[in-house]
């Protein structure tokens, strides 16, 4: 009995052996990432095939929820405990943990000339020469409308240069005819209030670079936001029924048909195409104009390398091989991304859609990119952005809600700003 | 097989020569035992008998030092500095100035005079919960566990019902609840379908701090009425025979009777509901997210934000938020022991 049991364990050794030997050759990396559509999927194919021309390197892709980059990775970054590729939005935040591709990239040139401007976005204070990632998509924050809402209340829909008070009071009027719910809706997160506060004014920065947040532009945004919540434009059940800087998008409720227009971005585009279909005509507008500039924010997520990976080479590697054009090309086709890419942005993508809602989306927000405000550009690429936007959010909602007046919410945006980056400051 | 295993001595049953399938449990726990034994008994040589307990303790108190003292110290560690970097060598010694910060008030009555207003609404709104919660969730176990202990038809079947909510996750009772209170939720479904205009119940702070408390002790009420209903069972039949034959009214036996036996197990349900109400996070944190504004934000969900969800994340004056918490939490318990000790001693 003995003896059996010791040839049993004997020849499952060898067995393990055998079996585990290709899998020490070869080298596992681990990419994180999260979904707003099918990005996922395509991703995925893309890596098989890069698998598959090269089989010492296997890649695992981990899906999360988008909460968990923002939360749980830079912890884990933190620990040196991270993946060895991320998709990230933090861009600049998390940039201390990025690897600087340059030593292992045969082209690095290439780099240079197709994602040129957004580089720097991954670059820490005072870097300008690394090269981290690249832009999975670049987003323009912008307003959708439902169209046959419209066409239905007989309501004309504002025109090219169209203000947001313009935009405010036709939405309201097809509301009130129609019993639609929430005549405009935002999303909650101050990336997006930054836009058209630009628009209205605001130079976010001061002379010396440092943020300031509070001026007379972004006052003229905020108060129209607090007007409007008030007088039931705005539905402050979407922004008023969480705290702090919590993001709340209200994709469902225009999908539901149940908002006239919504403030969001370019990303929602993949999502509509497939949920709304040709329920209703969605529409994509341009950027609403303030005395200063008819602008969005521009925005994104990035593929990045991650500087404590065990198999630089091979994350060089693989970073590299996404980053052709021909794969990009394929990956913003697909997913119905706004290019990241320079040369495919001039050249044009073939976007996967026969749905004239989505390739019209797509053509108003990719002509949206130049008219971007270079203030705008400035705010995306500050390393602490984030704070000023949460602090913007949090603040600006408890002033709607009636817990601050916006003249005392403005005094915490500053503070919240200042001792937050001290903070930070003091640490590094 | 077993025939092979019963050729060995190890795994014959004693009287009947027989194979043993237990011995296969039993004879490796021997081996062990046997194996241990002689070390047990030299350290009981060496230490006596009196330090044995010690030692049987030793592997639990371990796992407790590490896992619940141990991260007690590092967060107060972490209390007492500064900067965003995680390992505590790496961060910026700053003494008591993250308490400084949190404790900087105009007048402690008005959170918006504080430094960290914040900090002080998180507090005010805790203790606004957990004295209307406590108060109704005392009541409502005490009243759903004396009649449970009455002989009403299906009693086993009730008893089950009003411990159901307890097995169910936080977030699964605030997602039920969310959908049932949405503005296209169940309730204003009801709601339209009698007349009345829909409820937008999360933008209220009066209704969303209602929900908040009626939903904790919905789902937390069968746990407490248990204890209740334990401590009912306990009370001598006697005594209430007694007070029958002298014809003494229902009310007087519940006061006379009832409440003054029942009053050990009520101090334990105080003080375990005054605890974790003080704890609450997850279901709020899912029905709510603390809104509107900041009217549901709890002192837990105060220190989540400022630790994890901030860009800039602050894990000094969490731990500094959190210190505070475990020192309230450290008076609520002694105040459990001394209210205990005074109830002994009559």
């Amino acid at each position: 009995m003995l003896k059996k049991l010791r040839r049993i364990l004997t020849a499952g050794s060898v067995a393990m052996a055998v079996w585990a030997t290709p899998l020490f050759a070869e080298t596992q990396l681990r990419m994180t990432w999260y979904n707003d559509g099918i990005e996922g999927e395509v991703m995925r194919s893309l890596l098989d095939r890069f698998e598959a021309q090269n089989s010492d390197i296997k890649v695992t892709l981990d899906v999360v929820p988008y909460k968990s980059i923002m939360e749980s990775l830079p912890v884990q970054l933190a620990a040196g405990d991270g993946p060895d590729i991320a998709r990230v939005t933090d861009l600049g935040g998390l940039s201390k943990y990025y690897m600087d591709l340059r030593p292992h990239l045969s082209d690095a040139g290439y780099w240079e000339k197709s994602f040129g401007p957004f580089l720097k976005w991954l670059r820490q204070p005072g870097d300008t020469s690394a090269i981290s990632g690249f832009m999975t998509q670049l987003t323009v924050t912008g307003p959708y409308v439902n169209k046959t809402l419209f066409e239905q209340a007989e309501v004309p829909m504002p025109g090219k240069g169209a203000t947001w008070d313009d935009w405010a009071k036709a939405s309201k009027q097809v509301a009130d005819k129609l019993e639609i719910p929430i005549p405009m809706a935002w999303d909650r997160s101050g990336h997006r209030v930054s836009g058209p506060a630009i628009a209205m004014g605001a130079k976010m920065f001061d002379g010396s670079g440092e943020p300031a947040l509070i001026d007379e532009g972004l006052k003229r945004m905020t108060q129209r936001l607090y007007d409007w919540h008030q007088q039931g434009i705005m539905a402050k059940e979407l922004w008023g029924s969480v705290s702090g800087s919590t993001y709340l998008g209200a994709n469902e409720d225009f999908t539901n048909a149940q908002v006239v227009m919504y403030m969001s971005g370019s990303w929602q585009i993949p999502q509509f195409a497939k949920n709304i279909g040709d329920a209703f005509d969605w529409w994509a507008v341009p950027a609403p104009c303030g005395p200063a500039a008819c602008t969005g924010m521009p925005g994104g997520a990035a593929l990045v390398a991650m500087k404590d990976t065990k198999h630089p080479e091979e994350v060089a590697k693989l970073m590299d091989w996404l980053a052709q054009e021909e794969n990009l090309a394929e990956f913003y086709g697909r997913t119905l991304f706004i290019p990241g890419h320079l040369g495919l942005a001039e050249k044009g993508v073939d976007f996967d859609t026969e749905d004239p809602r989505a390739k019209h989306a797509l053509e108003t927000f990719a002509g949206a990119v130049p008219g971007i405000s270079p203030t705008a550009f400035d705010l995306q690429g500050y390393v602490y952005n984030r704070v000023m936007f949460n602090a913007l959010i949090s603040r600006l909602n408890e002033a709607i809600m009636g817990e601050l007046t916006l003249d005392q919410a403005y005094k915490r945006m500053e503070q919240d700003i200042q001792q937050q980056i001290a903070e930070k400051k003091r640490g590094s | 097989m077993n025939s092979e295993l019963a050729e060995h001595s190890q795994f014959k049953d004693a009287e009947t020569g027989q194979f043993n399938p237990k011995s296969l449990i039993i004879w490796p726990l021997s081996q062990l035992f046997r194996f241990i034994e002689w070390p047990m008994k030299r350290i009981q040589n060496l230490l006596g008998l009196g330090t044995m307990p010690y030692i049987f303790l030793l592997p639990n108190l371990c796992f407790f030092g590490l896992f619940v003292v141990l991260p007690l110290f590092v967060n107060f560690a972490f209390s007492l500095t500064g900067g965003t970097n995680l390992y505590l060598d790496e961060r910026a010694f700053t003494g008591t100035e993250q308490y400084a910060f949190l404790l900087d008030c105009g007048n402690y009555a008005d959170p918006l005079s504080c430094r960290e207003d914040r900090f002080w609404k998180g507090l005010f709104n805790t203790a606004i919960f957990i004295t209307l919660q406590l108060t109704f969730l005392v009541l409502f176990s005490l009243i759903t566990a004396l009649v449970l202990n009455k002989k009403i038809r299906a009693r086993g079947f009730f008893r089950s019902v009003y411990f159901f909510p307890v097995l169910l996750s936080p977030v699964v009772v605030a997602l039920i609840w969310k959908w049932i209170l949405l503005r296209d939720g169940i309730l204003n479904a009801w709601l339209v379908e009698l007349s009345f205009d829909k409820i937008l119940f999360f933008v209220s702070p009066a209704w969303a701090m209602f929900w908040a408390i009626f939903i904790s002790i919905w789902a937390h009420m069968g746990f407490y009425t248990l204890i209740i209903l334990a401590g009912l069972q306990a009370i001598p039949p006697d005594l209430y025979e007694a007070a029958e034959m002298d014809g003494t009214k229902q009310e007087r036996i519940f006061w006379r009777i009832t409440l003054p036996l029942l009053w050990p197990n009520l101090l334990v349900v105080i003080v375990l509901a005054l605890i974790k109400g003080v704890q609450t996070f997850d279901e709020v944190f899912v029905l709510t997210g603390g809104g509107p504004g900041t009217a549901t934000q709890f002192i837990v969900q105060y220190i989540y934000n400022t630790g994890f969800t901030n860009q800039i994340q602050n894990f000094g004056l969490a731990a500094a938020a959190s210190v505070i918490l475990g020192v309230v939490l450290f008076a609520l318990t002694m105040f459990q022991l001394a209210a205990t000790r005074w109830k002994d001693n009559g």
